[in-house]
């Protein structure tokens, strides 16, 4: 029973939301915005089974002086921090002036920011290695992505100014972007929706079980 | 006064949970000459009784939905056309009694939303495949299922960490449970954890949703029972770091450039952290194997990992690596549904060329 129960509730819960979609009536139409409520309650119930693993996991690597554990102590004293600092505010703890407010606006907004920055370099460090023109198909990249890039920057239309419109290097970038590079997204798309149709399919059959651990 | 609406119909509004009544009008005789604003519509149960105010359009609209209605009651309705000057002003009542009348009608909640129907049929056929080739599977028929080349090499990144005495990680993406990429990425798991244990290597799961972690520990537990190394197994292996998605990628990186991963598998749902991790990944001389059904993620997947499972690819992984033949088959019912898309696309493009238009608007989706 521990795996025909959940096996039961997959499929039919799977079965409720397919038949949602085509039945406008009540209860259906009310039934993604039920299922989505539960969920967010579960899963706000659940954020303590991985706050409580990751407080866990810490401590442990403290105790027993594992490598890096000071890194363990950081993420402890941070979560004790704002979870505490969190509790005091009481409900108002997220307007402005509140303390909880100065660390999220001054500690987690520029560290977040600053992660997302470092994703500048990485793009550039990535472009590198994928526009090297290594054979024919990475030739066609680096031809698309130049024409691209100059074509989307003042200096792309400075220097083909005197062509006649519509030949023009913005031109030649939007018809890159609009034709093949429209139409190499959305067979991606077919393929992505087929796939989450099959899986999907295959999870309400019962015949893939691998995510209730195990074949 | 401006003249009336030369005529007004109301029907109860058709597909929808009800609730709703769709009011259509042809416009006042005045509207040409620019004498009519807006046109205000009045609504009563009764045809005699008093009109209240319940919305407004513009001029130039022929429309208007009334969402305030209740299921089974009759409505009567009235449209006042008003000029520019009367904006604001309350309106004349004898111009609400000299407007046209038009009623009864009722809303009521549809059993099928007709617009839909040819999504319905779509997947209809679509199941019909997969379920016939899970059958031909099942009857022991042979299905031919091309090579993948980035599950070709689950074994040989696998085999590699073992050589090399180092951990793999394994990154199931950074959206929940209710994803089914994060399902198709904790699937994968499943069959690596299995030959992680085989292979007697450590296996690393670093999550960033509570709920994929309870998820991800019992498939990787089960999988060390599966491959007789229950004892291999240790809870610590499948741990959460954040919900926020730049913290997860901080911390991914952060482990991964200390502890130097010889194999790192990404596997579900990613965003903008999808380049900060396979890129820091890259760094350290890691092979990796990613997949995702992100577009919008998959050139910087391509970009930094060594194979990457484009789309379709990450949902096929499961029947791929597991060659089960229930499995397999659905593969082949996708397979079919996609050359029958692809004769569709023909067709219409052909159709199109020649200016028959009706056979694209088959394909229209309401959402």
């Amino acid at each position: 029973m521990r795996r025909e129960i959940p096996l039961i509730i997959t499929g039919l819960v799977g079965i409720v939301f397919v038949v949602q979609y085509f039945i406008p009536h009540w209860p259906f139409n009310r039934m993604n915005a039920w299922f989505s409520d539960w969920f967010s309650i579960v899963q706000a119930c659940a954020i303590w089974l991985g706050a409580l693993n990751l407080l866990k996991i810490s401590l442990e690597k403290i105790a027993r002086r594992k490598s890096d554990w000071g890194y363990a102590v950081v993420i402890i004293a941070s979560f004790l921090l704002i979870t505490i600092i969190g509790f005091v505010e009481g409900e108002s703890f997220r307007d402005p002036g509140t303390r909880f407010t100065w660390l999220y606006d001054f500690v987690y907004t520029p560290l977040s920011s600053t992660m997302f920055a470092i994703l500048a370099f990485f793009v550039a460090s990535a472009s590198y290695r994928a526009f090297r023109a290594r054979n024919f198909e990475a030739t066609l990249l680096l031809l698309a992505a130049f024409f691209v890039m100059m074509g989307r920057v003042p200096v792309g239309d400075a220097l083909t100014a005197f062509m006649p419109e519509g030949w023009r290097l913005t031109d030649l970038a939007t018809w890159i972007m609009n034709f093949p590079q429209t139409a190499g997204q959305r067979a991606i798309m077919i393929g992505i929706a087929l796939g989450i149709v099959s899986t999907s399919l295959r999870i309400i059959l019962g015949i893939e079980r691998s995510h209730l651990g195990g074949d | 006064m401006p003249s009336v609406v030369a005529s007004i119909t109301v029907e109860d509004t058709p597909n929808d949970g009800g609730g709703a009544v769709t009011v259509r009008w042809e416009v006042s005789a005045d509207e040409l000459s620019g004498g009519v604003n807006r046109y205000v519509l009045y609504r009563s149960t009764s045809q005699d009784g008093a009109f209240e105010e319940v919305g407004d359009a513009t001029s130039n609209a022929t429309t208007f939905i009334d969402g305030s209605t209740e299921d089974g009651v009759s409505y009567y309705y009235k449209i006042v056309p008003l000029p520019k000057s009367m904006i604001g002003q309350p309106t004349p009542p004898a111009w609400v009694d000299a407007a046209r009348t038009a009623g009864p009608v009722s809303s009521s909640a549809q059993w099928f939303d007709w617009r839909r129907i040819n999504v319905l049929v779509g997947v209809l056929i679509l199941c019909v495949f997969i379920i016939y080739y899970i059958n031909q599977a099942k009857a022991g028929k042979k299905l031919f299922i091309r090579k993948i080349a980035g599950l070709e090499a689950v074994d040989e990144a696998v085999g590699r960490a073992t050589e090399m005495g180092k951990k793999i990680y394994y990154i199931p993406g950074t959206q929940d449970m209710d994803n089914v990429q994060t399902i198709a990425g904790v699937t994968i798991l499943g069959r690596v954890a299995e030959l992680a244990a085989q292979y007697e290597t450590y296996l690393q799961v670093p999550v960033s949703r509570s709920l994929v972690l309870v998820t991800a520990r019992e498939i990787v537990k089960e999988a060390y029972s599966k491959a007789g190394r229950p004892d291999a197994f240790q809870e610590d292996q499948v741990h959460y770091l954040t919900d926020d998605q730049f913290g997860y990628a901080a911390g991914i990186d952060g482990m991964v450039v200390r502890e130097k991963p010889a194999t790192i598998f990404f596997m579900g749902a990613f965003y903008a952290e999808s380049l900060i991790l396979a890129e820091t990944g890259n760094s350290i001389g890691a092979i990796q194997i990613a997949g995702t059904g992100m577009p919008s993620q998959l050139p910087f997947f391509v970009a930094a990992c060594d194979y990457t499972l484009i789309g379709e690819e990450l949902f096929a992984a499961s029947a791929y690596l597991s060659r089960e033949p229930k499995l397999l088959g659905s593969l082949k019912g996708q397979d079919m549904g996609k050359a029958l898309i692809l004769i569709a696309i023909i067709v219409g493009l052909l159709l199109e060329t020649f200016g028959i238009w009706n056979f694209s608007r088959l394909f229209s989706v309401i959402q």
